[in-house]
């Protein structure tokens, strides 16, 4: 590898970072900054708020709109977690309130019971025994993904690989026209995309493409519904799921769901997908120890994750006064869980920045979440990234990265653009 | 102290000696039976701990509480007498108890 490419931010940066995190005034730590994340800088402030002040208040943040606390150890993050009665999940599991002419209900954004029914009718789709059953097709699809990538010449990994794989998953659960799949990848990327990403010129643009979403699906769920016999993909199970046959009545609510799944099921596991590549890349050692041993693989998976964390944050609104940490929290007031935080907590994980493929207690990383919110779609993402890595492994002596990554400018989708890799053929 | 069966999917017994300070989960985890995860480590937020219990000791386990209930109902592998084992403390009255693994955990 050439020494002139920096894989995580460069030394000078984050010592500068490093020395603004530690000189700002505690009450003026603002972590909810996507310039951090895309510049891979945030980790000092993290170290710092975990160290000073777990639970943290912003009063004026810089993007955000709206003061929020911040909890950045692994204990604590869970305890809210898991407390839905206080910690509630509407309006919003995002930082930013939503524009209140554009509300889009869906289940992950939801409390007991409506967010209990509505999920129970997809999760089967997603769950062990259904993916047992979708496994040979699933990886007959990434043989044929990898065996047609270029050997020996550089490419975007995001792109030709996260990207497509993540795509067609998606597709194969949705039973999504298959000659159209590419439209659920832009629909997941405009829905997340900051103003500032050039993805999208304007808050009019993203919404007229978030309604072609919502009547390209519209279509679909008609179709599914008439039919007498029901599919096992998702729109199916939702149109005629008794708690949710009715939704295709709801558009915003129908949208709401449709961008969790598409979100959900997309930009989460492109990331880890991406995120592999470069932590293997960054730890060496580690690529040698994996290629020597590939029964690793299973908890390299949940390490890959741990150490990505796809999605930094999940907030939660604060459904009265209550102490959290030594902290007043008062009712209302935002609460925002940085898993990608707790995933980097020295107490739950030693030498937690390292990367390390056989960590023992890989599992127990957060970033799935814990309690009733849990990640749908774990078993999903694991297998995709099990199966990626038995295949990759047994094609390629070496996937190299050979450029600068570009990172997401965002506090909540945190992955990649680029990741520039020759492939060395085994 | 209590002798705790474990039978997995694939209809093999482990048989485990576990103390009274413990959980059927822990007895699982301390004796490596497989199947159980116990992703959360124990505080019933995840799941991963689910074993259904035989017919003859479900009066004896007992039913889940509230907050068991809701993270049960979620699973669709859910069984008439299932338990997540996190929440079942080892007590001398169980010695002797079978539990099913399921095959998959979510």
């Amino acid at each position: 590898m050439s020494e002139a490419i920096d894989l995580s931010a460069p030394a000078n940066a984050l010592e500068a970072a490093r020395q603004d995190a530690y000189s700002t005034p505690l009450e003026k730590l603002d972590v909810a900054r996507g310039e951090l994340f895309e510049q891979d800088l945030i980790w000092p402030y993290f170290e710092r708020l975990r160290a000073e002040a777990p639970v943290h208040y912003c009063a004026e943040p810089e993007i955000a709109n709206g003061p929020y606390w911040s909890v950045s150890t692994y204990d604590l993050i869970k305890e809210v977690d898991t407390n839905h009665e206080i910690f509630s999940s509407e309006p919003t599991i995002v930082i930013d309130d939503p524009d209140e002419d554009f509300v889009l209900p869906m289940f992950i954004a939801m409390d007991p019971p409506q967010h209990d029914e509505q999920r129970k009718v997809v999760s089967p789709v997603v769950g062990p025994r259904n993916l047992a059953a979708l496994e040979p097709i699933i990886r007959q699809r990434v043989c044929e993904i990898l065996d047609s990538l270029p050997v020996g010449e550089t490419f975007n990994w995001v792109e030709k690989v996260s990207i497509e794989l993540t795509t067609q998953m998606l597709a194969t659960l949705f039973d999504f026209p298959w000659e159209d799949r590419s439209k659920l990848t832009r629909w997941s990327d405009v829905t997340t995309a900051d103003e500032a990403s050039g993805l999208i010129e304007s808050e009019e643009q993203r919404r007229a493409e978030m309604f072609e979403c919502l009547e390209y699906f519209t279509g679909l769920w008609h179709e599914r519904a008439s039919r007498k016999e029901p599919g096992n993909d998702l729109l199916s199970l939702l149109a005629h799921g008794e708690a949710t046959r009715d939704l295709v009545n709801r558009p915003m609510e129908f949208l709401g769901n449709l961008v969790l799944l598409i979100v959900g099921g997309n930009d989460t596991t492109r990331n880890s997908l991406s995120g592999g590549v470069l932590a293997l890349n960054q730890f060496p050692d580690q690529f040698a120890k994996l290629k020597a041993d590939p029964g690793l693989i299973p908890n390299m998976v949940s390490e890959i994750i741990r150490w990505q964390t796809p999605l930094a944050h999940m907030r939660r609104t604060a459904t009265r006064d209550t102490t959290l940490g030594g902290k007043q929290i008062k009712e209302g007031d935002r609460v925002v869980m940085w898993y990608v935080s707790g995933n980097r907590d020295e107490a739950m994980f030693k030498n937690a920045n390292d990367f390390i493929i056989d960590r023992e207690n890989a599992r127990k990383h957060i970033a799935f979440g814990f309690g009733l919110h849990r990640c749908m779609g774990n078993r999903v993402a694991e297998m995709q990234l099990r199966i990626a890595w038995d295949e990759i492994l047994k094609r390629f002596e070496h996937v190299e990265v050979v450029g600068e990554p570009v990172r997401v400018r965002s506090s909540f989708v945190k992955g990649y653009l680029e990741l520039p890799v020759q492939l060395t053929a085994k | 102290m209590a002798k705790i069966t474990f039978i997995t999917h694939d209809g093999q017994e482990h048989v485990v000696d576990a103390s009274n300070d413990t959980s059927v989960m822990n007895a699982a985890i301390d004796n490596l039976v497989p199947g159980i995860d116990a992703d959360c480590g124990g505080e019933c937020s995840c799941a991963t701990c689910h074993v259904v219990v035989d017919n003859a000791w479900w009066e004896k386990v007992g039913a889940p509480s509230d907050r068991e209930e809701s993270m049960l109902d979620l699973n669709p592998e859910r069984e008439a007498h299932s338990r997540l084992s996190c929440q079942i403390p080892v007590t001398d009255a169980l010695d002797g108890l079978v539990v099913n693994v399921p095959e998959f955990q979510m």
